[in-house]
């Protein structure tokens, strides 16, 4: 795929109406890892108003979004930021060898308390 | 009153409490809960990406089960809850996500999102009903107790419908049917750091720590959640200050049942 395409493929599997936008900031002002983003949430969505594909690809905020949904529920416009970062997330995962996390890295992050339910979810956000 | 009920792969090892607990609870309230046959895993998380299919199939097959026993299903895992009705809103809405995947599962008859996802909190608040449980105490919990909902159980709110995203009271409610003192603190719908620790263990433990220093300058003695990944961030990162518990453990407590579970 090219640039396009990818930014096309994106857009359609964000699943939100990017266009919406206003810009007004909330969405990045309610986000929990605001501070460890380097593409804001809404940066997200500006960037890919304007193509800015591949520094979307490149972002390390993806391996940081929580999912929580904060910014999906209090946009103003119906926008879903989440939508756009997962659909980055899971553009760049189904490339070969751009896992996030690798089976390697997880024995030394368990412990005897850890639920089952967290091995699962960062499995399933991080790795294809 | 019998319901086909999910548990999900962590109830059955790290968070054993939140499941037997709310077994016997039920059986004083009246309710058989009925585990579903072969269940498998939710997967933990719902991805939002449109064409994701795969990682929702374990869902379907749920729902679908469910479908065939009674039209319900109960969830108490607030992930397993948050996956499955997300997984159901889009077998109902998603024309094009419920065509493949019913090509690809071919049940009997094609599943459309017909059950009716139910989470425990809402089988008290709406089946049972909070007054009959004050009804049914016998050993108030004469706590403070601080309500942490989390994301899963609320968001996304057009999807989920639990309850007021920003201002919930389900839990509130519980905590005052079973004899305690609700503390609503400012961090109860905020992110404990969830799965992110994977990658950035400081966010994780710095979101929860917040949660926990919320809970604690509102004044609260105890924390109740219905989320085994909470539970785990919370207990890790708080300090140790207050004890974080399944919601389900005060309850059979309260029900005077503890000893059962």
């Amino acid at each position: 795929m090219d640039k396009r395409e990818t930014g096309e493929q994106i857009l359609r599997i964000s699943g939100t109406e990017i266009r919406k936008c206003m810009k007004c900031g909330k969405c990045s002002g309610r986000c929990p890892a605001y501070r460890e983003m380097d593409i804001k949430p809404h940066q997200f969505v500006g960037y890919l108003i304007k193509g800015k594909t591949e520094k979307l690809l490149e972002s390390e905020a993806i391996w940081h979004c929580l999912s929580c949904m904060a910014c999906v529920e209090r946009c103003p416009r119906g926008v879903a930021p989440q939508g756009v970062i997962e659909a980055v997330r899971t553009t760049v995962t189904r490339m070969q060898g751009k896992n996030g996390i690798s089976a390697e890295d997880i024995p030394p992050i368990v412990d005897e308390l850890i639920p089952q339910q967290l091995l699962v979810s960062a499995y399933r956000k991080y790795n294809k | 009153m019998r319901i086909s009920y999910y548990p999900g792969c962590t109830l059955k090892t790290q968070a054993k409490d939140l499941d037997r607990y709310a077994r016997v609870s039920a059986q004083v309230l009246g309710v058989e809960m009925d585990e579903i046959e072969n269940w498998q895993c939710c997967g933990g998380v719902y991805n939002t990406s449109r064409d994701e299919i795969a990682t929702k199939l374990s869902a379907l097959r749920a729902l679908e089960q469910a479908k065939r026993n009674g039209g319900k299903l109960l969830t108490l895992c607030s992930a397993c809850h948050n996956v499955i009705k997300r997984v159901n809103d889009d077998a109902k809405n998603d024309e094009n996500f419920c065509a493949k995947a019913n090509a690809y599962l071919s049940f009997d008859e094609p599943y459309r999102g017909e059950t009716q996802v139910i989470h425990y909190l809402e089988m008290l608040r709406d089946e049972i009903g909070f007054q009959k449980i004050a009804e049914k105490i016998v050993r108030p919990v004469k706590k403070k107790i601080a309500g942490y909902y989390g994301c899963l159980l609320l968001r996304p709110s057009k999807v989920m419908a639990f309850d007021n995203p920003e201002n919930p009271s389900v839990l509130e409610n519980f905590i005052e049917a079973i004899g305690g003192d609700p503390v609503r603190f400012p961090m109860r719908n905020e992110c404990c750091g969830a799965y992110v620790s994977f990658k950035d263990k400081d966010l994780t433990a710095k979101r929860s720590r917040l949660v926990i220093e919320s809970a604690e300058s509102a004044g609260a003695e105890i924390v109740v959640t219905a989320c085994p990944l909470c539970l785990y961030n919370l207990r890790k990162n708080g300090g140790g200050k207050i004890d974080v518990v399944y919601f389900t453990e005060l309850l059979a407590e309260a029900l005077g049942v503890k000893e059962n579970g």
